[in-house]
């Protein structure tokens, strides 16, 4: 079944369409085209299936959040960046686990990608004081922050959810939990 | 105007839910109040975050789903299939490999090094000269200044020190050359050579022939006299197997005899310039002399085989005879002919020795 999806390749241009369209099905064509490509290049250099997951899902952030910020041009086939980016993901990997021998085995040509992965890693530092943070917060403060500022619900609704007796206890409440959650972030 | 307060004035500021009086008085403020301005950039970015975070989570949450669906297993095996596993492990291993090989390397050259098999040395074949204990050396060194003070002064005769390397070597004229084997004296710093009596006389090379291992001595000591004809000669012609043949050296601090046979006309691995005899010789008995019956140098013992027990080796008189007659006539001080006439010839075995003793003497190798 998979075998007959790997060979069609989306072109690079729906991609781009398809992910500025949030759409399920490119962003699994996207994927399942182009994992074969990274698998073998982890597997044969000291790696294994699930560091290839790992690599192939950061490139594949990468390249989303790129697209949605609507700064990607496409100078070069989207095959040879997502390879790109992997490979140096990989490369940096291998050293921080001192399993680097001098030499990678390459299968593509390759870009120099090197600025986009230390952007794309420092944001990714962020999101994961930010997950930190929401963790140590606890109940129920974490749910009225998701619902507040992430699901865009109204303050009505929460007070509903939360049985609290007015919107002014909430929003006390919710000013109170915010101030935690970014005292808990900024002390990381 | 409290915090709180202010909060939810920005944050309704940012959804766009104040009215357009209020949003006019909200910008008067963030003009006059630069603060303000800091907190509104921050909150942004500080939401702005919460909810990049929630769009990371449910993207990875949709990689995950899309993961789970393919065969990761079945389409490694498609990969891996063409790397035989001899280019995986080096791959994998490759440089642990290199070090244990060269760790390895090291350890074989080590251990040749102190076998001794990287020289070219044949440890089966053993060179007898003797090496004398580094102990007894140290003691004696301690003794040394003491004795000779005492000997010089009681019986002005000098007795050194055993050196550091002991052989053999035999008279050659009465007047005071000796050969013995290239081997004891070879890197010496200087060479005594003691009597039987226990005098030592200071000596000097003047002559070698390694290929034959072979070494003449000159003694140039004052206190050396002419040591009397020399009863023995060389014996020019092969000597055949079978033939009784002796020996006389010094393994030890006294001088010993040693009787055999000569057991084949070639020596250690098939050396034409050697005999092997059956003699039993010991490190120290290098450079004495082998003699037959009648009291012929027939050769002179330089080596035995340390597997077989009893195989000794000597150089070929013949051989010696060349050598002699190599020597370059200008390195001579003193007039050198070789006795031809044989004096030991009728004599029983302990006669000859009686007679043979005073010219056989006890090399002594002092280097550094």
């Amino acid at each position: 079944m998979n075998k007959q999806i790997d060979l069609e390749i989306p072109a690079d241009s729906e991609v781009i369409i398809g992910i500025l369209n949030n759409s399920d099905s490119v962003l699994k064509r996207l994927y399942l085209a182009y994992f074969p490509m990274v698998l073998q290049l982890i597997l044969n250099n000291n790696g294994n299936e699930d560091d290839a997951k790992d690599v192939y899902q950061e490139a594949i952030i990468v390249l989303y959040n790129k697209v949605k910020r609507g700064d990607f041009e496409l100078s070069s086939k989207l095959k040879t960046y997502i390879y790109s980016i992997c490979r140096r993901l990989w490369l940096k990997r291998l050293k921080q686990l001192n399993r680097y021998g001098g030499d990678i085995k390459d299968f593509q040509d390759y870009l120099p990608v090197e600025d986009e992965i230390e952007k794309h890693q420092d944001k990714d530092m962020q999101l994961n004081k930010m997950e930190c943070a929401l963790k140590l917060l606890g109940e129920p403060c974490k749910t009225i922050m998701e619902d507040f500022y992430i699901h865009n619900k109204s303050m009505q609704e929460i007070c509903e959810r939360f049985g609290y007796t007015n919107t002014d206890n909430a929003k006390t409440q919710k000013y109170k939990c915010l101030q935690r959650l970014k005292k808990l972030f900024f002390q990381q | 105007m409290k915090e709180e307060q202010l909060l939810e004035m920005i944050e309704r500021y940012l959804n766009g839910d104040m009215s357009i009086e209020e949003r006019a008085k909200f910008e008067a403020l963030r003009n006059k109040d630069a603060s303000i301005n800091e907190k509104l950039a921050e909150h942004k970015n500080f939401t702005g975050l919460l909810k990049q975070y929630s769009e990371r989570l449910d993207l990875e949450n949709r990689l995950n789903a899309i993961h789970n669906e393919i065969d990761v297993h079945t389409l490694k095996e498609d990969l891996m299939a063409h790397p035989s596993l001899i280019v995986q492990l080096w791959r994998n291993h490759h440089s642990k490999i290199s070090v244990a090989a060269s760790i390895a390397i090291f350890a074989i050259l080590c251990t040749l090094y102190f076998t001794g098999d990287l020289t070219n040395k044949d440890p089966r074949f053993m060179e007898l000269k003797r090496e004398v204990g580094k102990l007894k050396q140290s003691t004696e060194n301690l003794n040394r200044s003491q004795n000779n003070l005492i000997h010089d002064i009681k019986y002005d005769k000098r007795f050194t020190n055993p050196g550091n390397f002991r052989g053999t070597g035999f008279a050659l004229s009465s007047n005071g050359y000796i050969i013995t084997n290239y081997h004891v004296v070879n890197g010496a710093d200087s060479i005594y050579v003691q009597n039987a009596e226990g005098e030592s006389f200071r000596t000097k090379i003047i002559y070698t022939e390694p290929q034959y291992d072979v070494a003449i001595l000159e003694v140039n000591d004052s206190s050396f006299k002419n040591l009397g004809t020399i009863p023995y000669s060389f014996k020019k012609t092969k000597s055949d197997l079978g033939e009784d043949v002796y020996t006389l050296g010094y393994p030890g601090d006294e001088i010993k005899f040693g009787p055999g046979a000569l057991t084949a006309s070639s020596g250690f691995r098939g050396d034409t310039t050697e005999y092997e005899v059956y003699i039993p010789v010991n490190p120290g008995n290098s450079g004495g002399p082998l003699l037959d019956e009648k009291g012929n140098i027939i050769g002179v013992i330089n080596g035995k085989q340390t597997q077989t027990s009893g195989a000794a080796f000597a150089v070929k008189s013949n051989y010696l005879l060349k050598a002699i007659q190599n020597i370059p006539t200008d390195s001579l001080s003193k007039s050198f002919s070789l006795n031809t006439k044989n004096t030991l010839a009728g004599l029983t075995r302990p006669q000859q020795i009686k007679k043979m003793r005073n010219y056989v003497f006890m090399v002594k190798v002092y280097n550094q």
